[in-house]
């Protein structure tokens, strides 16, 4: 029950198949990463956990502590718990960043109930704070202008906030300077505990000497191809993907990301 | 798509005591001339106007088709409560309150109401000038009021901003008149709390014709607000008002509309103001519902270092069509004109922005600068801009930018995996469009604004 249970997932856009029966579980506690080459559907994953909706699940199914929830809308999904931290996250012009967190947090509360403002930028204060987050970030637009490093920590920030109970992050590490990294990390490594599994996918092995992973996976052609301990991250980072190339034989046609 | 529309759509029973029928006549000009006791040069101000009105074509050329749906023999042109305006709270109509609390008001705000002047169909129904603003000797009374008791002003500036044939609309508003506001601010005096009046349609078939003038003396300075919304009724309804401005040597006027007309109103308005030397007119335009909306706040600078700006936003919801835009005429030296507008088109609603700068070639030094943006919700919704900027001369300069954006599917996928719904989200993207905008608004407009836009939203997903 306590688990995102991803069990025989076939995923398709348009005429093209990305994720081909893929089953994985990331129990509540626990962090699990994915690892797998450009166009392996990664991040494709990511977004059909959270419900884009330009991808067609053919088959399979989805449980959130036992609830399928392939057939909630995103916002269904999200307010139930679930999180991802995007790899581009969009630009809002003209949402600061404050109104927008406070919009998503009063989503989470039942009708009727109102946010309280002073407890609020409380909380909002001591997450920047962690990730090293100026307070002036507050007043700017989500994303608008944003360095790399600045969106991924903004992400980080939502995720603080929403405090999910299952969070997905598609390649947070991409566009950070190792500094910049050791912050986001540390942010993702503090929201870990027993109420809460994550699922990190990342291309390379680095982001992961940071946030250590419980359980690796390797993804090629839109399925989980082998699992381990956090050993087997360190063994990509030497080997390579090409290792899994006779893998991408049987599976055919090549896939797309 | 459909736009749901749950303000403005109700309406409680009329009890007109004057109605002056259906249609238009140099009768009905009479009638209301005769119920309204109107001096003799009003009268033939009417008359004179009505024969203009007759012979200026409809200015279907450039705008839209739709305005000849317009039935004028079918339109009442005058209608009264049979009330005089009040001064106590108490004394207003229940309806009236019912209505206010209908539209939203905070009780706040209902409170502050009792130093408005609120007009409900023809006639101003309450009418309470605040104490303060009485006793620096400036003049809040209705446009009827402000004719008969403070002639020597009224009659030197009504009529010379907009003249009665500038337009179609303009000569039947001169013909037909009543209702509106007349202000007068002496030299010097700041007016500190903005003027507001209120006031709403609630008569089917019914045209209002409010008339407002404004004149802001040497040195004087006034905000004035105007807020309107409309029952909703089967048969079209037609709005055509006439604002003038008049800013004297270093005033600053600025004139606020957030208006909010149901999806049958042709609002037609004609909106100027004339700025002296070293004064200042503003418009801050909100254009929210209607069928059609044609409607181009204007300054003409004619004094040196004189100042015009335009801010306006529309919100043109399926089926409705917000023709908006700016006028800035520079008529002397150092003269500097601002315009930023923003539109939003929602389903297969229109917005098109109209603005004209002109600098003629003897003129120094004169700057105009000129931002529009368009967001497009749908892919069936529709933008057009159409600026015409003539300048000649030399040391005089101009600025123009304009850009169309769309919100996107990414945009509201990553808002609704934050948890928003996708009317919340769409309502959030479109708020943060005109949100610099509305930082510039008195903070419960931009509440108000804030509001009608997600009403807007809530309708438009889905």
């Amino acid at each position: 029950m306590n688990r995102l249970s991803i069990s025989n997932l076939r995923v398709s856009i348009g005429e093209q198949e990305i994720i081909r029966g893929l089953s994985l579980a990331v129990p509540k506690g626990e962090v699990h990463a994915i690892m797998g080459p450009n166009g392996s559907g990664k991040s494709t994953l990511a977004k059909v956990l959270a419900g884009h909706p330009d991808y067609k699940v053919t088959s399979g199914e989805v449980l959130m502590d036992g609830e399928d929830i392939l057939a909630l809308a995103p916002d269904e999904r999200a307010r139930r718990g679930l999180f991802l931290a995007f790899q581009y996250p969009s630009e809002i012009p003209g949402v600061t960043i404050a109104n927008f967190l406070r919009a998503a947090v009063q989503a989470r509360l039942p009708e009727g109930e109102e946010l309280e403002a002073t407890d609020y930028y409380a909380r909002l204060y001591e997450k920047m704070d962690l990730l090293e987050m100026d307070r002036s970030f507050t007043s700017r637009s989500v994303n608008e202008g944003f360095s790399g490093g600045e969106k991924k920590r903004n992400e980080i920030l939502q995720l603080a906030m929403l405090e999910p109970k299952y969070a997905v992050l598609d390649e947070t590490d991409s566009g950070l300077d190792i500094d910049a990294l050791k912050v986001v990390a540390h942010g993702v490594n503090s929201m870990r505990g027993p109420g809460r599994g994550i699922l990190v996918i990342t291309h390379y092995q680095r982001l992961l000497d940071y946030i250590v992973p419980d359980h690796v996976h390797v993804m090629v052609q839109g399925r989980i191809v082998r699992s381990g301990g956090k050993e087997l991250a360190l063994e990509l980072e030497e080997k390579g993907y090409e290792s899994y190339d006779e893998v991408k034989d049987e599976a055919g046609q090549p896939a797309m990301a | 798509m459909e736009v749901e529309r749950n303000v403005g759509n109700f309406a409680y029973p009329e009890t007109h005591t004057h109605d002056a029928g259906v249609g238009l006549t140099e009768k009905t000009i009479h009638y209301i001339s005769d119920i309204k006791e109107d001096p003799d040069w009003v009268r033939e101000f009417r008359l004179n106007a009505y024969k203009t009105f007759l012979s200026k074509p409809m200015p279907t050329h450039w705008a839209s088709k739709d305005l000849e749906a317009i039935v004028f023999d079918n339109i009442r042109y005058y209608l009264s409560a049979g009330t005089q305006p009040k001064r106590n709270w108490e004394d207003v109509p229940d309806d009236v309150k019912r209505t206010f609390e209908r539209l939203g008001i905070p009780e706040q705000e209902r409170k502050f109401l009792a130093g408005v002047e609120a007009q409900f169909d023809s006639e101003a129904v309450y009418s309470n000038i605040k104490k303060a603003v009485g006793e620096q000797g400036v003049i809040f009374v209705g446009s009827a009021e402000g004719l008969k008791n403070h002639p020597e002003i009224f009659r030197k500036w009504f009529g010379k901003v907009i003249p009665v044939g500038d337009n179609k609309f303009s000569a039947l508003n001169s013909a037909v008149f009543s209702g509106g506001s007349f202000i007068y601010v002496p030299p010097g005096v700041k007016v500190k709390h903005p003027l507001q009046a209120y006031f709403r349609i609630n008569a089917e078939n019914f045209g209002q014709f409010e008339r407002t003038l404004i004149i802001c003396d040497e040195g004087s300075e006034l905000t004035y607000m105007e807020g309107c919304t409309a029952p909703k009724f089967n048969t079209a309804t037609l709005h055509s008002a006439v604002v003038e401005l008049v800013a004297l040597k270093g005033a600053k006027l600025q004139y606020i509309t957030v208006q909010n007309w149901s999806a049958n109103v042709f609002n037609l308005v004609t909106k100027r103001g004339i700025a002296h030397e070293d004064a200042e007119v503003k418009w801050i335009d909100c254009n929210i519902g209607s069928r059609l909306t044609m409607k181009y706040p204007g300054v003409i600078m004619k004094g040196r270092r004189a100042r015009g700006e335009v801010l306006s936003i529309a919100l043109a919801g399926d089926g409705q069509h917000q023709d908006t835009g700016a006028k800035m005429v520079h008529a002397a030296d150092e003269t500097t004109s601002n315009i930023i507008s923003k539109s939003i088109s929602i389903g297969q609603g229109r917005a098109t922005y109209r603005g004209l700068v002109h600098i003629p070639k003897h003129l120094k030094n004169c700057k105009n600068n000129t931002e529009c943006d368009a967001l497009l919700i749908n892919a069936t919704s529709r933008t057009d801009t159409y600026p015409a900027i003539t300048v000649r001369g030399t040391g005089n300069s101009v600025q123009h930018e304009a850009s169309v954006s769309q919100v996107s599917a990414e945009q509201i996928f990553y808002m609704q995996q934050r948890g928003l719904t996708e009317a919340q989200a769409m309502s959030l993207s479109v708020n943060g469009f005109v949100n610099d905008l509305v930082r510039q608004f008195p903070m419960e407009y931009s509440v108000e604004l804030k509001r009608l836009i997600e009403l807007e939203m809530e309708g438009s997903v889905g």
